[in-house]
């Protein structure tokens, strides 16, 4: 076998440089999503303020050396040019002056924190967190955070994926870790299980009553905790990524309507708490995303777009189109000293993009 | 030994071997067909485990999809794979080809990576996954036969620990091999797959230039007595010891409940930072790492059926680690788990297959190996879901000392069952 050597030695090479070369051709693409791109919104750097009332925030997607940054707009030209401080977050929500921003950690190995902001963006405290973020929420009054991330690895079927969802408390300094370790309910009685999935709070005005999703068995379910008593009670079956309206009767959440495996699994609904009753929404595409009640009559939610993701709107009530209010945006949040103090209407009723 | 190697096969016929072991003299050369293995298993461990690696990052941060949304790899797979591993082993043995089946598998394999590039929703992901799964199950059997008959009955403990060694070492570096594509290119995951392309295609012409078909069987095999399934099965189920080892490693699966288990008690006990909870089977890798080849080489020195139980004896002490442990400071108890769990798994893993070669036909080894370590599989996997049940019922306390009694009888039986001297 005297051609074996030289056939290994030029397969290999050929292999080796075609490995090098796509990493370099992803490094160049990498690189090019740094460079500002033409049709893109424009953006300048400025100052974050979550205080200031009448602004949207969200992480802007668009190629540039702002990519990832969080971003503002006015809420009555939210398609319009984008101010950018410097704060890089994969996900990101704020009330009343406290944002929540969960970031990649920089290093070989891929980590992520959460990390608690001022109403400056400046970082108060950072949390080390066990996998990929998913979710993050803030409490009307600003004094509780939540946030979601997905381990991997972690599940006796084996490659399956789990979530873990922590509450933190900035007027105590408490924080739960997993609510895992809090008693379960379920049609009334205790439920212990080792595949307990939580995902997606919402909180109330309370600042101890919230809601998320369970997920246990196959199942989900939309559960209302309670913190200082550390218990969650389901609540219906099928509900997931609540998001409680300001006024507290209503919750917006995604419902699976095709089976496991499906694409396109979920529907955009809201329920009336007092009725039980639900409501689809005229959105038709499947939502991946937990929305936000802009105001009392419309909800905002993330779409797959171009540049990553795009920012729609539809109204609550189940009529009207949905509409797209930012290109190139995930993560929105509504600024102000109080939460979703937004007046009604305003970018839903001059949106850009109407299908 | 308790169980003899060399008249294993005598009382059977199903093709040209008589003897449990092939081609002794050639030390040297057969050495280098189970590193050869070894290598070729190392560069597809790389490949695969850094898709593995990437594959939930490239799920929600690249594609943009919530991974709860399918049930990723469930026991539909698990099942796919057994059957998959049964009909390459059998293919294997009936062809006398067990190279070109195992390159299939490897194959099969590296063309799913290119796959993964073509494909952007969780269903396609999902079948290329699957696919990837099918390679792993076809190569499997194969590729154990070509290890066992490339080293003396004397060795086998040895070989399987060399090449499991070897593998682990492949299935550790994957990982830091795709972040470091990942920090060279920012949310480059195409660049991964396409790295990790390469490595399992290095692994497939590794083993076409490198790994010889050992050359002990006789070339010209009659096709009338080509074994069929049903002839291989009766005259597996009549092959002197295998019965009762597949049997115990059966029961012995049965008893085994899932690492996942074990860290979450771990984690709940010592309250420990869910962020240590993915380094968790690192260290136990890591262990299993260095233990294979000693506890490989100890097995051909004391007895792979002591040192098999010996391992499972390692599992019951973590279980009671668990169990009968307030808490102490994390580390030294996280350290014992994975020195234990490595030791099971260095005991067991290579250990099962090293104890099983021998007894089998060389004609019917890959179909042996497989029948042995599929019925393993799925008693472990029916293990883990009745765990979980007992776990949503009772807890993890009452779940965990049913695990002990469970694990403690199922080694009392595999005393009894492969007590030495036993006939039949």
């Amino acid at each position: 076998m005297r051609h074996r050597a030289t056939l290994l030695t030029v397969v290999t090479a050929l292999l080796a440089t075609t490995a090098f070369l796509a990493v370099d051709r992803a490094a160049d693409r990498a690189a090019d999503r740094e460079r500002p791109h033409t049709g893109q919104p424009a953006i300048q750097r400025g100052e974050l303020d979550l205080r200031r009332p009448g602004r949207l925030v969200f992480r802007s997607l668009a190629w540039g050396p702002q990519r990832d940054r969080l971003a503002t707009v006015p809420l009555t030209a939210p398609g319009g040019p984008r101010t950018a401080a410097p704060r890089d977050c994969l996900r990101f929500h704020a009330a009343a002056g406290t944002g929540i921003c969960l970031r990649k950690k920089s290093g070989v190995i891929p980590g992520h924190e959460a990390v608690l902001l001022d109403a400056r963006g400046r970082a108060v405290r950072h949390f080390p967190v066990p996998g990929i973020p998913t979710r993050a929420r803030v409490s009307p009054s600003g004094r509780l955070v939540a946030w979601t991330v997905f381990v991997s690895g972690d599940s006796y079927a084996g490659g399956a994926f789990s979530t873990r969802t922590a509450v933190y408390d900035t007027r105590t300094g408490t924080l739960h870790d997993t609510l895992e370790d809090f008693t379960v309910l379920v049609n009334g009685r205790r439920h212990q299980a080792v595949d307990h999935n939580f995902w997606g709070v919402t909180f109330a005005a309370d600042d101890n009553t919230y809601y998320a999703t369970l997920g246990t068995g196959g199942r989900t379910y939309l559960v209302r905790g309670d913190l200082a008593r550390r218990s969650l009670t389901t609540v219906r079956e099928n509900a997931e990524c609540p998001s409680l309206s300001p006024d507290g009767t209503r919750i917006a959440f995604k419902k699976r309507i095709r089976p496991q495996g499906a694409d396109a699994p979920w529907r955009l609904y809201v329920l009336d708490l007092r009725s039980g009753r639900e409501t689809p929404l005229a959105e038709r595409a499947s939502v991946d995303d937990q929305a936000l009640w802009l105001d009392g009559r419309t909800l905002l939610y993330a779409l797959p777009g171009d540049f990553g993701a795009d920012l729609w709107s539809v109204p609550a009530n189940g009529g009207g189109h949905p509409r797209k209010e930012v290109a190139s945006a995930v993560s929105p949040a509504v600024t102000g000293p109080v939460s979703a103090s937004a007046p009604a209407g305003t970018a839903a009723s001059r949106g850009s993009t109407a299908r | 030994m308790y169980l003899s190697s060399s008249r294993a096969a005598d009382s059977i016929d199903t093709g040209s071997i008589k003897t449990g072991s092939v081609d002794t003299g050639r030390g040297n050369a057969i050495g280098r067909n189970v590193v050869a293995l070894g290598l070729v298993s190392m560069v597809t461990d790389v490949s695969s485990e850094m898709v593995t690696a990437v594959l939930p990052l490239y799920l929600v941060v690249g594609l943009g999809v919530s991974p709860l949304a399918f049930g990723l790899l469930d026991g539909v797979y698990q099942g796919v794979t057994a059957l998959v591993r049964l009909v390459g082993a059998h293919t294997a043995d009936r062809t006398r080809r067990r190279k070109p089946v195992a390159g299939v598998g490897y194959a099969l394999s590296a063309a799913c990576k290119l796959g993964l590039l073509a494909v952007t929703t969780p269903w396609g992901i999902g079948v290329v996954l699957a696919a990837d799964r099918t390679g792993k199950g076809l190569r499997t059997a194969p590729r154990d036969a070509l290890i066992s008959l490339s080293a003396g009955p004397e060795a086998q403990g040895r070989a399987f620990g060399v090449h499991r060694t070897l593998d682990t070492a492949g299935a550790l570096f994957g990982p830091l091999a795709a972040f470091a594509v990942l920090w060279a290119a920012r949310d480059g995951y195409e660049a991964v797959f396409q790295v990790s392309f390469c490595c399992a295609a290095f692994g497939v012409l590794l083993l076409a230039l490198y790994v010889r078909e050992p050359a002990a069987q006789s070339p010209h095999v009659d096709p009338a007595r080509r074994p069929g399934a049903v002839l291989t099965l009766r005259t597996l189920a009549r092959t002197r010891g295998v019965p009762r080892l597949g049997l115990a490693a059966a029961l012995l699966g049965a008893a085994t409940i899932g690492d996942a288990f074990l860290y979450l008690v771990l984690q709940r006990q010592l309250a420990l930072d869910a962020r240590w909870f993915p380094l968790l089977p690192v260290g136990t890798a890591a262990a299993f790492l260095l233990l294979a080849l000693p506890i490989g080489r100890l097995a051909d020195r004391v007895g792979r059926i002591r040192v098999l139980l010996a391992g499972h004896g390692a599992l019951l002490a973590a279980y009671l680690l668990l169990l009968l442990t307030n808490v102490v400071s994390p580390l030294p108890l996280a350290i014992a788990l994975f020195v234990l769990l490595g030791a099971f798994y260095a005991a067991t893993d290579g250990v099962l297959a090293a104890a099983a070669a021998p007894l089998l036909p060389p004609a019917l080894r890959a179909s042996g190996l497989a029948l042995v370590q599929t019925g393993q599989a799925a008693a472990r996997f029916a293990a883990a879901a009745l765990f979980g049940l007992v776990w949503t019922l009772t807890g993890p306390t009452t779940a965990l000392t049913a695990a002990v009694t469970a694990l403690t009888m199922a080694v009392c039986a595999s005393l009894w069952l492969l007590r030495p001297g036993k006939k039949g």
